[in-house]
């Protein structure tokens, strides 16, 4: 056997150019990790702004399919409103779900992520926040608008907005959970929805109601309330589910 | 306290002999508590003053809606244990569970919407209880869809076993917040289940049912478990050997 | 510079403990155990299917074995795989690059997420294995060679006492092999460890202490 060859070798090594100095073999801090994680994501997403629009499109054209199918009438519009809006935000938001993890799996970045040295839950976190940034912000921005097609008077938006904003925070969460199981799967749609909305359904419930007393120009904070322990749950609990499904799925 | 008997449950072969052993003593007793229970409860117990003989269903649909939950429960429960501790024996008892589970979710449905129809005339209300079953049947299904896209077992084992403690997790929450949907709108409830001023006639079968079909799921369970790990083990050389003896 | 100097999990040697793995219902190691000190390098040869790739990933800590253990200086690496983790390079057979992202780009998010990254440090690693012509184009556009030259670039920002390299000559032509030679031959140098799978042999300015065969 070989002794350790350890000591046999002395002076410095003729490494050309690659000032890379023993301190920066000490781990990169997790808020500059964060930073870059979300900072790549915002990036490649802009690179196929085509990509974003989607999400969006879907969402205005679901809120349109409801004048259409029951009544044009505006006061009957505004009843149905609250309900609508959100159902068609959840359904953009199972749709934008696709390009959460999906590349980063295929090309071996989420296997990067886990050997890097870093919390894995952590670096999640940031992704998912990318993505909200990506698709549940806009989401959110385009509801008040979709609303004033529904009937909805202006007064009431700035409710809408709110409640959306809080709701889609969890959404995404629990999309990344849902879409990090069943991480390798083709065809994994169906499964994806039948996973995702069960769980989504308390968004739903108290985001359609905030929705709905904003819409009568009610005072909407018991709801919302609710709606932000919701958000404060699933961030604590959603990227660490998530990071354990990744690490289910390396295996 | 010795954990070595948790230790032996984590053997295959040890379970699959167990469970043989185990499972008349849970079948003959659930075969007796249910008969006897339906018996006293569809046959000797009177009728309700309020809902006739319309309210005996109960004693079918109370238990299905009790294992509904409990199934869940046990699921969610071997299958924390299976991502944990590693134990594959757990994760073929929560796979063992899931069938059995979404068929009492079924059940609890059927019952309940049958329940409804004459008593208040329609097969469906949006009532919380019966929603609540509902979504306990979604997430019956999306365990069992979690786990039918996988080829690979231990895949399918960990991926769902992580989705089921976090439906586990879920339930109270989502439980919660249906009741609350439902408090809003003031809908009428229409399961008045467990009311304590039930008199005996009429308490007593639906304890002996709710006891006997408990039974009679671990005997299922026992019975699934072993077909689940003569399956997983086929390869294995304990098995070989036990069916050449 | 001395990588023992550098305040990583383990300074000694790694060593695989009787590993069995299986892959869904395949026995695929079959009490696979091996030392390596620091300073060496391993080969890990065999067929394809012999389970080269899931070797390197269970040293790695991805994959979990259903007996026996990867120790770092007789520790189970389990106790701390974050520290672990943080003293390993592991390349696989896709260079984990992202199509939309310029090569400059991709090293500076890839490796950025693990090391502070000074502008001259990627400029220097970029130059080191010739895409200072290239790098700022998308990765989309390189062939498959060039991205392999992106990944040793990766690697030569990382010194880590141990990288697991699984087939790093692949696509690479004649120049590039004797690039990821010399850079294997700077990290044994350095008192690095190597695990490297390759069913080809290795660039000649690389010698292998061990060669570990896997049997299909």
């Amino acid at each position: 056997m070989r002794s350790a060859g350890l000591s046999a070798h002395s002076g410095p090594v003729a490494v050309a150019a690659v000032a890379v100095s023993p301190d920066t073999a000490l781990r990169a801090p997790a808020l500059t990790a964060a930073r870059l994680a979300v900072s790549r994501d915002l990036t490649l997403a802009f690179r196929r702004r085509s990509q974003l629009v989607q999400p969006l499109a879907f969402f205005v054209l679901v809120t349109l399919l409801f004048p259409l199918a029951i009544s044009p009438e505006l006061a009957r519009l505004r009843s149905i409103a609250a309900g609508v809006l959100w159902v068609a935000a959840l359904l953009a938001s199972l749709l934008a779900l696709e390009f959460l993890f999906r590349d980063d799996a295929q090309d071996g970045t989420l296997e990067q992520y886990a050997l890097a040295g870093q919390s894995l839950t952590w670096l999640l976190f940031a992704k998912t926040l990318a993505h909200w940034l990506l698709t549940g912000l806009p989401l959110s921005m385009m509801a008040p608008i979709a609303a004033l097609s529904l009937g909805v008077g202006a007064a009431a938006l700035p409710g809408i907005l709110v409640s959306m904003v809080v709701g889609t925070v969890t959404l995404s969460l629990i999309g990344a959970l849902a879409s990090a199981l069943t991480l390798g799967m083709k065809r994994s749609g169906a499964l994806l929805a039948l996973l995702t909305l069960p769980l989504s359904l308390p968004v739903l419930i108290y985001g359609a109601r905030a929705t709905e007393l904003a819409i009568a120009g009610n005072a909407y904070l018991a709801p919302l309330e609710l709606l932000a322990a919701l958000a404060v749950l699933a961030v604590t609990l959603a990227p660490l589910a998530a990071a354990a499904a990744v690490r289910i799925s390396l295996e | 306290m010795s954990w070595t008997w948790f230790h032996k449950l984590a053997s295959p072969p040890y379970v699959y002999a167990l469970a043989a052993r185990l499972t008349p003593w849970f079948a003959w007793p659930a075969a007796l508590l249910i008969l006897g229970g339906l018996y006293a409860g569809l046959v000797l117990a009177p009728p309700d003053y309020q809902q006739g003989e319309g309210f005996r269903i109960i004693y079918v649909h109370a238990p299905t809606a009790w294992l509904s939950i409990l199934v869940y429960v046990v699921m969610g429960v071997s299958a924390g244990i299976g991502l944990i501790w590693r134990m594959k024996v757990a994760h073929a008892v929560a796979a063992s569970c899931a069938p059995i589970g979404a068929s009492f979710t079924v059940a609890a449905l059927v019952t309940g919407s049958l329940w409804g129809k004459p008593m208040w005339g329609t097969f469906w209300e949006w009532d919380p209880r019966l929603v609540s079953e509902l979504i306990l049947l979604f997430l019956y299904l999306g365990y069992l869809g979690l786990r039918a896209g996988f080829d690979d077992t231990q895949r399918a084992d960990r991926a769902s076993a992580l989705l089921a403690v976090v439906g586990l997790v879920n339930v109270p929450i989502i439980h919660y917040s249906v009741v609350w949907w439902n408090s809003l709108h003031q809908a009428p409830s229409v399961m008045q289940l467990g009311k304590p001023k039930m008199p005996a006639s009429m308490l007593t079968p639906l304890l002996m049912v709710l006891l006997g079909f408990t039974l009679f799921f671990v005997a299922l369970l026992l019975v699934r478990l072993r077909a689940e790990v003569l399956q997983r083990e086929r390869s294995a050389s304990w098995l070989r050997e036990a069916l050449r003896a | 510079m001395n990588l023992r100097d550098s305040r990583a999990v383990f300074a000694k040697e790694l060593q695989a403990e009787n590993l069995h793995v299986w892959r869904a219902d395949r026995h695929v190691l079959k009490g696979v155990g091996f030392v390596l000190p620091l300073g060496e390098c391993l080969k890990v040869s065999g067929p394809n299917g012999a389970g080269k790739t899931t070797l390197l990933r269970t040293l790695c800590g991805l994959i979990f074995p259903e007996e026996g253990r990867v120790l770092a200086d007789g520790e189970d690496v389990r106790a701390d795989l974050r520290a672990f983790h943080a003293s390993l390079m592991y390349l696989g057979h896709e260079a984990p690059l992202k199509a939309d992202l310029t090569a400059r780009e991709n090293l500076r998010y890839w490796i950025g997420v693990r090391r502070a990254l000074p502008g001259p440090a990627l400029d220097g690693a970029l130059a080191r294995v010739g895409a200072g012509a290239w790098c700022d184009r998308l990765v989309r556009t390189l062939s498959a060679g060039q991205r392999r030259r992106v990944a040793l670039a990766g690697l030569a920002l990382m010194f880590t006492p141990l990288w697991l390299l699984d087939e790093p000559t692949t696509n690479l032509d004649t120049e590039g092999q004797r690039l990821a030679g010399e850079l294997m031959a700077e990290q044994l140098a350095r008192g690095g460890a190597i695990v490297v799978a390759a069913h080809q042999e290795l660039p000649d300015t690389v010698r292998a202490a061990r060669v570990l065969e896997l049997a299909a």
